[in-house]
């Protein structure tokens, strides 16, 4: 039900995004969804790829700094109210939202909701009980 | 405990100081050139010395004032009453040149029996001084107090590590004494050759002669097995002896029957806050041939005021945390690298790399702390890595005393120093 990310820590300066994307396609890592959060000074980008070790061996060895942690995917209808469905839903059972992005899968037809909750398990249940469809970590490296 | 002085009460300290001063001061103003010249200049009257206060009216002594007495103008008696000469090395201008009598030796044994004694080591230990022997006071000094306590010495010297690590194994040692790096050294050597720690005899490691870090320590005691302590001295002042750890590894007790410190502000030459971080200035209270009074040390310390569980009176300072030498002044305020690389070791758990950038903006000064970002210090929250930048730039401010702005780079983004100043880039035009 966990999907691993891989978080980096960017200072602002510019070239460095398309070097983290270079470095993982030269090691044949492909990037399923991807943010970044950022301040005036510093930036986290979160990446979803398929192979996520792979992935921290090589940015580490170019000397980046790189966490791991999981997060949940919600896969939703790619229609009007589908978003808004999940939100409200979060909202009436009260987790807590750290973050959350979005990307549409490849045929087009869903949404996937990527969510880091402070109560993970918590909210996996909770989501299922109201029939909600979580992701299984394959399912979403190989989206 | 190897003796009772070691437990004395403050009051019964105190008269021992100041009566040891006052006989001290009384010497060196009739046998030191020197010091009668200073007394003179700064019209000090010996016989007003009535309080232990009353070491600030003295003097200072300086390395340099050392130098220029090159070689036996500090000398306090004449040659045919010294035993002992030792020198130390001349890497930053000339050498310095000091004396002992009998009696400086026999005392000089017994301060080192005492550290030996405080670091767990007794007459049943096989002691491996790998210290050089020569000129330098470290190998003869360790020598001579081990005997004293009756332990087996080793007179190995420095150098050749699978030497060192063959006798080792085969005279079954149980307590070493070198630098801390060399200590490393061995462990190294010892991981190359294949040889596990732990089966060696090794229980006791007592350290001194270079700054080391707590982070070394723990390295020390892990990979050798071993309880890892401090300890401290100069040759301007003796030698090693003047301060070492107990077994509880909390700061090192000053030998204070024979040392008199004081831990100024090495700007105002003021005594700090009792717990603040200064200089530390020893005056000699029993040396023969070479006594000083208030020397600079330029080590920087402080005072740790807390009673020690193993029942020693004698007060402990810190491990020495860098030099004078490396002292910014900030808004006022005297800040010294060393401690914010402890306190950003403290929070990343790893060695930090940081530059310190200060410029002077509007007439003010203002400093930011460049910190690579490291694992333990970076998350995948903006909220949380918010929190963290703060929490790095609370306790800086509140550790220094100075407001700093903290920015996070990226690892290995920052130039690497070696050497003294390092990682300050200071912008201001005064
Ligand atoms: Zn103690």
């Amino acid at each position: 039900m966990r999907v691993e990310q891989i978080a980096v820590f960017l200072e602002n300066k510019s070239g460095r995004l398309a070097e983290i994307t270079s470095i993982l396609a030269e090691n044949n890592i492909n990037i399923r969804a991807l943010s970044v959060a950022d301040t005036a000074d510093f930036g986290i980008l979160r990446l979803i790829v398929d192979k996520v070790d792979e992935a921290e061996k090589a940015l580490k060895g170019k000397g980046f700094t790189v966490g791991k942690t999981t997060v949940i995917a919600v896969e939703v209808p790619d229609r009007t109210g589908g978003l808004a469905a999940v939100l409200d839903c979060i909202q009436k059972i009260g987790l807590n939202v750290e973050y959350m992005y979005a990307f549409v899968n490849k045929t087009g037809e869903n949404a996937v909701l990527i969510f880091r909750f402070d109560d993970m398990t918590r909210a996996i249940d909770s989501l299922q009980e109201h029939g909600f469809t979580i992701l299984e970590s394959s399912q979403v490296y190989n989206l | 405990m190897w003796d009772t002085n070691e437990q004395m009460a403050a009051d019964d300290l105190a008269r021992l100081q100041l009566d040891r001063l006052q006989t001290m001061v009384g010497r060196v103003a009739t046998h030191v050139p020197f010091y009668r010249n200073k007394f003179k200049e700064d019209k000090f009257d010996v016989a007003s010395l009535a309080a232990l206060d009353d070491i600030r009216r003295l003097p200072f002594t300086s390395k340099q004032d050392l130098r220029n007495n090159y070689p036996y103008g500090m000398f306090a008696v004449p040659l045919r009453d010294v035993v002992r000469i030792h020198s130390s090395s001349g890497t930053t201008g000339m050498a310095t040149v000091v004396g002992y009598t009998q009696n400086d030796i026999d005392t000089w044994s017994n301060l080192i029996a005492r550290i030996l004694t405080a670091a767990g080591v007794s007459t049943h230990d096989v002691i491996q001084i790998a210290f050089g022997y020569g000129l330098f006071t470290g190998g003869f000094g360790l020598h001579y107090g081990a005997e004293k306590l009756g332990a087996s010495v080793i007179p190995i010297s420095s150098g050749n590590t699978r030497r060192q690590i063959q006798i080792m194994q085969d005279f079954k040692t149980t307590a070493l004494v070198c630098t801390p790096s060399y200590a490393l050294k061995i462990a190294d050597v010892m991981m190359d050759q294949g040889i596990n720690p732990n089966g060696l005899s090794l229980k006791f490691g007592l350290f001194g002669a270079e700054p080391w870090s707590e982070k070394m320590r723990q390295e020390i005691s892990e990979r050798l097995g071993i309880l890892a302590t401090d300890n401290y001295g100069l040759s301007e002042v003796m030698g090693p002896g003047v301060a070492g750890e107990c077994q509880h590894c909390n700061g090192l007790h000053v030998n204070e029957d024979h040392f008199f410190m004081e831990i100024l502000d090495p700007a105002t030459l003021e005594p700090v806050d009792p717990g603040q971080v200064g200089e530390l200035v020893i005056t000699t209270l029993t040396k023969e041939a070479f006594p000083v009074v208030r020397y600079r040390t330029r080590d920087l310390t402080r005072l740790l005021p807390e009673p020690c569980p193993c029942g020693r009176t004698f007060r402990r300072i810190e491990r020495i945390t860098g030099r004078t030498d490396d002292m910014l002044i900030i808004k006022g305020v005297n800040v010294f690298p060393t401690q914010i690389e402890s306190i950003l070791f403290d929070i990343e758990g790893t060695q930090p790399h940081y530059n310190l950038i200060i410029e002077r903006e509007h007439n003010e000064d203002k400093v930011t702390v460049l910190i690579e970002v490291v694992e333990s210090i970076f998350f995948d929250e903006m909220k949380k890595q918010r929190t963290m930048v703060d929490h790095i730039k609370k306790r800086l401010a509140s550790e220094l005393g100075v407001g700093v702005h903290v920015k996070l780079v990226e690892e290995r983004s920052l130039e690497r120093f070696n050497g003294k100043g390092a990682r300050v880039i200071d912008k201001r035009e005064l």
